[in-house]
């Protein structure tokens, strides 16, 4: 037996096939097909029984795909089919102008400014909370509980006692939405960093202490920048909760715009196509929040060094 | 030619140190009992140590026999129970404050987010010189140790020998008269070492440092030392001091030599009536 019998060369060229299955984008692809399988069906099964009451009602024959092709076009089913979602988003992102109040993108922006706003002020808020626990044995003792319990407290239940109590002061808009996302979305960024800035091992604090450095010393030229890959990870999951926080903090107050606002008056209506349009514009915002902290971190930690 | 400005310096630095002619480092009766859960440790029971200027003194001694710890006082990372130390003439603490000393640890404890160029810079950094001046002893210094055009590499993308060189350049690049160094090589493999403790012989020659060296290599010690210090664990003490003449152009051929095994033995000696190895 020769050797080359033993070792076969690989397979030259890898067909198409394996190639998208090697990578993402084939089980992606697969994964979104069978969500999309499932609610069709599902579609069909929940809006059929109004149907099929509407059919005998009138007295009229029904055949199985007569029912889902009506099921499929309800103008307030219980579950609306994936193309009808996709036709009401094509309408409210594409068919009105941005600043009309039926604009998604109006409603999209703003929400997005005040998550954006919340999380700014969440992350400030994060750090400093942190950087106090790191450095201060006192805060360490009564300031973590108190971090932690105030995520214990449903954030339905404050929310519209924020709004009323800043209302009275003179507080609308903007700000009281922005404050429960900054609520929300401390949380994680403050148990984040006080893992990161307390991270760096013994041998690198020693070394810091052989150079007699002061605590800003130490701060800024070791523990800042070993906590950095913590503050990413936090970030992700601040600015997701962000936007959480500025959609509930939209539902008490009837705002007048905002995806809350779309939720709102969809449920009034019983608009469920509005819902659903409004749902995944609020899931697509989120995801391209996230990925673009994630690229941010990924830019961050390559001039840091990390390896590619 | 950096290196001859550096020696320039260095000398004229050293020569200052002479003039004073004071120990840099004396001891007396210093204990160090750490009190762990399981009672009192005794890392070092009564130590007399005098560490004079130029010399290069090794620590050596089995593991656990307070070799690292005696340094860490030295360096004020850790504080004695008893007894008395001085670092040039003052506290250990007061000695760290005027960083009097450049520290080498068992790894390069390198910040990974800083290139081999911003670690070299970083006690400059912190001492407050300006950037003309960091990088320009930061090259001279990376040139010393061999490491001339790595400046703008992450420490992962070193070998392990050239951090640890990475780690003395930042040691020295503050310019201390005393230089402590805590194994600085245990973790490398034998030729990387044999080529280093080279290197550090040479730099020890031309600069004229106070060098205090620990390690539990015997060849190591005979090889680089001007003064052995053996040490016993259990409690941790000292249990002879030799004088190692060998000539200062020694190469490694030089533990081939008859006065490189004798004091080789009389190390193997001193280590075997200190520690059972029974126990």
């Amino acid at each position: 037996m020769t050797i080359e019998a033993l070792n076969p060369p690989h397979a030259s060229a890898p067909g198409l096939l394996s190639r998208v299955f090697a990578g993402r984008t084939g089980p992606l692809t697969v994964v979104c097909l069978a969500l999309l399988v499932v609610w069709y069906l599902g579609a069909v099964w929940l809006n059929a029984p109004i149907l099929i009451d509407g059919y005998e009602r009138r007295d009229v024959d029904w055949t199985f795909s007569q029912l889902a092709e009506d099921a499929m076009a309800m103008e307030r089913p219980i579950l609306p089919a994936p193309h009808q979602v996709v036709v009401e988003l094509d309408k409210s992102i594409l068919g009105y102008k941005i600043t009309s109040k039926r604009s998604l993108i109006y409603h999209a922006w703003v929400t997005l400014s005040s998550t954006l706003l919340g999380f700014a002020m969440g992350v400030v808020l994060g750090i400093l909370l942190a950087v106090g626990i790191v450095h201060v044995n006192t805060l360490d003792r009564s300031l973590l509980p108190w971090v932690i319990a105030s995520q214990t407290i449903p954030i339905l239940a404050i929310a519209p006692m924020i709004i009323v109590v800043l209302g009275n002061i003179g507080f609308t808009g903007l700000v009281p939405k922005a404050l429960i996302s900054m609520y929300l979305c401390f949380f994680p960024v403050t148990i984040g960093m006080v893992k990161g800035l307390r991270s760096p091992d013994p041998l690198q604090m020693d070394l810091m202490r052989t150079y007699s450095a002061n605590t800003a010393q130490m701060f800024w030229k070791l523990r800042w920048p070993s906590s950095v890959p913590f503050l990413f990870a936090s970030l992700k999951v601040a600015i997701a909760i962000s936007l959480v926080g500025a959609i509930v903090g939209e539902l008490p107050t009837g705002a007048q715009a905002g995806i809350g606002a779309r939720l709102l008056v969809g449920s009034y209506y019983g608009q469920t196509v509005q819902i659903w349009a409004a749902l995944l514009t609020a899931a697509a915002m989120a995801g391209l929040l996230v990925a673009a902290a994630g690229g941010v971190e990924k830019l961050a930690l390559r001039r840091m060094g990390a390896r590619p | 030619m950096a290196i001859e400005a550096v020696m320039q310096q260095q000398e004229a630095a050293s020569g200052a140190a002479e003039q004073a002619a004071e120990a840099v480092i004396e001891v007396e009766e210093l204990s160090l009992t750490f009190e762990t859960a399981d009672g009192p440790v005794f890392a070092l029971s009564e130590v007399n140590l005098t560490v004079n200027p130029g010399e290069f003194v090794s620590f050596i001694g089995p593991s656990g026999c307070g070799k690292t710890t005696l340094l860490r006082v030295i360096a004020d990372l850790e504080r004695q129970t008893a007894g008395r130390i001085a670092v040039n003439g003052v506290s250990p603490e007061a000695a760290r404050l005027d960083r009097a000393y450049g520290y080498v640890f068992q790894a390069p404890a390198l910040y990974p987010w800083r290139t081999v160029e911003r670690n070299v810079m970083l006690p400059l950094e912190i001492m407050g010189l300006n950037a003309a001046e960091r990088r320009d002893r930061a090259a001279r210094y990376l040139d010393l140790v061999n490491l001339k055009g790595f400046e703008k590499k992450f420490p992962w993308q070193l070998s392990g020998g050239m951090q640890q060189r990475v780690s003395i350049a930042r040691a020295l690049s503050f310019e201390p008269d005393l230089l402590l160094m805590d194994e600085p090589f245990g973790a490398l493999d034998e030729i990387t070492r044999d080529h280093l403790n080279e290197q550090l012989l040479r730099l020890w020659e031309r600069t004229g440092k106070t060098v205090i060296f620990v390690t539990h290599s015997i060849p190591e010690a005979v090889f680089l030392s001007s003064k052995i210090v053996v040490m016993s664990p259990r409690p941790g003490r000292i249990i002879d001091v030799i004088d190692c003449n060998l000539p200062p152009d020694r190469t490694l051929d030089v533990r081939e030599s008859k006065d490189f095994a004798e004091i080789a033995h009389r190390v193997r000696e001193g280590l075997r009536a200190g520690h059972s190895y029974d126990d």
